[in-house]
């Protein structure tokens, strides 16, 4: 099977609605096909990032802990875009630190999270085999 | 007669906050919960908006706050209520204005 | 939901085995469905399902099969970081298995 490049665009904050775990769930099952896969995050879906969520209150699951595992599927391309985080009054600071480990260099571990602006990510976009939009 | 108006829906993504702070008048409150608690947070356009809507009291649900990862995010002049402050408000009002 | 019973208290699980409330599983738990399956958990055994219970309190999910063999290669050493050393241990599957007797849901994707 012909490697493809898959995107996944997450556009929605979670908890509020079930797009953002729905994006990761799918992400994760598709990790399973070996494709190039890589996820950006744009407008309120930077939202998912933020550490520190603290759920127990609401009642629903906290899942921001499982977009740490997303280097162990070997999904190590995350985008963020630069205008959402300074539109929200959002730095990568207020994002959680995502990294990946190099097992070809003895485990090194490399950031995940590339912060990139509109127009690249537009770029970037525009080489994809695929868009999954969320 | 004296509103409490919520909103739920981001600031970012829907209409809903900017046209319930064109419906709150003086003496009325909004209570930020769910995905409207984005506009309780600083250094954003919501933030200087509710700095501009003198005479309204605003409030967000600390619990969807929390969930978000945005307590230490919360602007100036917000009050944080707990769902028995959150019944509080509506017992205190005389009715609801819930924008969807 | 049915229930097991182990050491006279009751376990809820679902249709296929798997615990509901994982907060409630203790290793008696685990030893019980690996018995039920005729099963008995080694060492060996009771590493893999530690180490699923560590990935899921860090992670809040289960890993795939993928994820956890190259998992184990690291933390446990290249001989044990294969499907074969985990399929010996678990014949039905190291995610489903495992899993259950870690007291997890299903992996995500595990079909």
């Amino acid at each position: 099977m012909a490697v493809k490049k898959f995107m996944y665009v997450n556009r929605k904050a979670p908890y509020g609605t079930i797009y953002a775990l729905e994006s990761l769930e799918v992400v994760l099952i598709g990790a399973a096909f070996d494709q190039d896969v890589s996820l950006a995050f744009i407008g309120d879906g930077v939202y998912e990032l933020t550490k520190g969520q603290k759920t127990e209150a609401i009642g629903q699951k906290n899942f921001s802990p499982t977009y740490s595992a997303l280097g162990d599927y070997d999904v190590n391309k995350i985008y963020v875009e630069k205008e959402s985080l300074e539109e929200r009054g959002l730095t990568l600071d207020d994002l959680q630190h995502l990294v990946w480990e190099d097992e070809d260099e003895d485990w090194a571990e490399k950031d995940s999270i590339r912060l990139v602006s509109r127009s690249e990510l537009a770029d970037v976009m525009a080489e994809q085999d695929i868009c999954l939009s969320f | 007669m004296t509103l409490l108006h919520t909103v739920n829906k981001s600031p970012f993504e829907s209409m809903s906050f900017d046209t319930c702070l064109g419906y709150a008048k003086d003496g009325s409150t909004v209570l930020l919960i769910e995905d409207g608690v984005y506009a309780a947070t600083t250094g954003n356009s919501a933030a200087d908006k509710i700095k501009n809507a003198s005479g309204v009291t605003f409030a967000v649900l600390g619990p969807d706050l929390q969930a978000r990862g945005l307590e230490n995010k919360l602007a100036d002049g917000i009050k944080v209520v707990d769902y028995e402050g959150f019944v509080n408000l509506v017992a205190e009002h005389d009715s609801v204005q819930s924008w969807l | 939901m049915s229930s097991i019973e182990v050491n006279g208290k009751q376990f809820e699980v679902d249709e296929e085995g798997y615990l509901a409330n994982l907060n409630e599983w203790e290793p008696a738990v685990g030893e019980a469905m690996a018995a039920a399956e005729d099963q008995t958990l080694t060492d060996e055994h009771w590493d893999i399902i530690n180490f699923l219970r560590e990935y899921y309190e860090e992670y809040q999910i289960a890993p795939a099969v993928r994820v956890l063999t190259k998992a184990v290669g690291k933390r446990l050493g290249k001989e044990k970081g294969n499907s074969k050393y985990l399929y010996e241990l678990f014949p039905y599957g190291p995610g489903k298995q495992a899993c259950k007797y870690a007291g997890l849901p299903k992996p995500t994707g595990c079909v």
